[in-house]
């Protein structure tokens, strides 16, 4: 294992988690609409549109006050669950990196692990319930074993990680939702993609990213 | 669609903006959305903060007033105001002795008002909170967000507001909620759907002859579709599952009639009337009764039953005065 993420990367992440919600803003709302109320897409583009807006203006220089003005910005403008559950993520892994203007592998699983447990003790969900958890927590999982196996890049193991949130999401296909408004719809929701898991699975390709990107 | 709005997405503000022109009684605040008395109640009170998604009215910035809420938090329509907001409410209507925030299960509601209610545990303000999970219709709370919360709110609304007006603590007032949300359950129907104005057209579809039995409030599947039937049958329908879900017998109960926001009063009264021979079949006294519009979903026609098994001390809360626009008595 080797590399560090900067707080530029971390920057460049979110920029690009916007720019994918924004471009797919319209898959999402559609997957929404099979099994919600249909403003996933719109809710998450502006979400992200007013986090990037904050961190821009805040000019954040520490990890933990970038990951906590960017989950403050999401709470304050998703609505839904969406809103509560993103915005918990980023707080919980902001508080565990702590101010410092760097993360190496170890430290960013730990914030994303801070993070999923953040998510979890939120909605409450487990996996298999057909939420964003599904893919959340492979991909963290995938994260701390590709730093594990100890000769694998940073890089590699964020890569490692949006394909394990990729599996989870598309395995949201045949599930019954359990939670959220979705789980109303029981058995009718099979045959649908979880619209949480997308969005989150669209969060760990860009972090893949942004961190190949900057390797380069 | 045809509405009396100018654009879609200025129905909220500019229906908010009508309600501070109607009600001088009332604090509009357009940025946050958040509706309180012009008059704050006394220091050393419990406050009571309800909210939701938009769309209900007048639940529930129409039960802001003495004797009820002291602040209402409308989120867009049918979508969970957030949780700054929430705690924007909070904040201006604490007197320093707590507050209740009222809240409905849906999924979005309950987790806003916990960060809500967490934020303002930050700023030293004591929050608890009732999650009202009344509705019959979704059975399997193993498996689904759990029964949503509809009708009972609305006298939840009443009966704790009235009791933190007369003093009662944070906890005495938390634990009447609890009391009053386990003796209470509802029941709806629609008889077409509702057209979110966002939306442009009908959330679903509903033949002309047919009916949606088990509907939540914002257009939610609800048990099953069938024929549309007459309004004794409709009455049996809305009753029976309630009355399998809680024994009611030989209790006085609170009963409430309540119109989806399309249904006319001859209907809502005529429906009433069918509903309140059958519950005396069945051995329960109706002490007290609310029929009309109160807990509303737009455009849609239909009706929902609500029975809350009452004891002395709600019928005695529920008698206290009240005023505010959508209910007032006793002032």
């Amino acid at each position: 294992m080797a590399g560090v993420v900067t707080i530029d990367v971390l920057r460049e992440w979110l920029t690009r988690f916007r720019d994918a919600v924004t471009e797919q803003r319209e898959w999402l709302t559609e997957l929404d609409s099979a099994i919600g109320d249909a403003d996933h897409g719109a809710n998450m583009a502006r979400g992200m549109g007013a986090a990037v807006e904050k961190v821009v203006q805040a000019a954040p220089e520490k990890v933990d006050a970038l990951l906590k003005t960017t989950g403050m910005a999401l709470v304050s403008s998703v609505g839904g669950a969406s809103g509560p559950l993103y915005g918990t993520f980023f707080l919980r892994a902001g508080a565990s990196a702590g101010p410092v203007s760097e993360l190496d592998g170890p430290a960013l699983a730990a914030a994303l692990r801070a993070g999923l447990g953040g998510v979890v003790d939120r909605g409450k969900a487990e996996p298999g319930d057909k939420t964003l958890i599904d893919a959340l927590l492979p991909a963290v999982d995938a994260f701390e074993v590709g730093l594990a196996s100890g000769d694998e890049e940073l890089a590699a193991s964020a890569r490692r990680a949006a394909d394990a949130a990729a599996a989870g999401r598309d395995a949201t296909l045949d599930l019954v939702a359990r939670k959220g408004r979705a789980s109303y719809l029981g058995e009718r929701s099979v045959g649908h993609l979880d619209p949480g898991a997308a969005s989150t699975t669209l969060m760990f390709e860009t972090l893949a990213d942004a961190i190949a990107e900057s390797g380069r | 669609m045809k509405k009396l709005i100018n654009a879609p997405e200025d129905v909220l503000v500019e229906s908010l903006t009508g309600v501070a022109l109607a009600h001088p009684e009332l604090s509009v605040d357009l940025e946050t959305h958040v509706i309180t008395r012009a008059t704050p109640k006394a220091e050393g009170k419990v406050a009571i903060v309800s909210g939701g998604g938009s769309g209900h009215e007048p639940l529930h910035g129409g039960f802001v007033g003495p004797g009820m809420l002291d602040a209402a938090v409308a989120g867009e329509v049918f979508t969970s105001p957030t949780p700054d907001r929430v705690q924007a409410a909070t904040q201006a209507v604490d007197r320093g002795a707590g507050v209740l925030h009222i809240v409905k299960n849906y999924t979005g509601d309950v987790l806003n008002f916990e960060m809500a209610a967490e934020l303002a545990a930050m700023d030293g303000i004591e929050v608890q909170s009732i999650i009202v999970n009344d509705d019959v219709a979704v059975q399997d709370s193993l498996y689904t967000a759990g029964r949503r919360g509809v009708g009972l709110t609305v006298l939840l609304e009443k009966i704790v507001g009235a009791a933190a007006e007369e003093g009662q603590t944070l906890s005495d007032v938390a634990d009447l909620a609890a009391r009053v949300n386990a003796q209470g359950r509802s029941m709806g129907m629609a008889l077409t759907s509702c057209t979110v104005p966002a939306a442009g057209k009908p959330t679903f579809d509903l033949p002309d002859d047919q009916m949606e039995i088990g509907i939540g409030i914002h257009g939610e599947p609800g048990r099953h579709r069938e024929a549309l039937a007459p309004a004794k049958e409709i009455a049996r329908q809305l009753l029976e599952p309630i009355l399998a879900d809680i024994d009611v017998t030989g209790s006085p109960a609170i009963v409430m009639l309540n119109g989806m926001g399309a249904t006319p009063l001859i209907e809502l009264y005529l429906m009433y009337g069918e509903v309140a021979e059958q519950l005396k079949e069945a051995g329960v006294t109706i002490e007290r009764n609310l029929v009309g519009n109160y807990i509303t979903s737009l455009d849609m026609a239909g009706c929902s039953l609500t029975v809350l098994k009452a004891d002395d001390e709600m019928l005695r809360l529920w008698d206290a005065p009240v005023q505010t626009p959508g209910l007032r008595w006793g002032v």
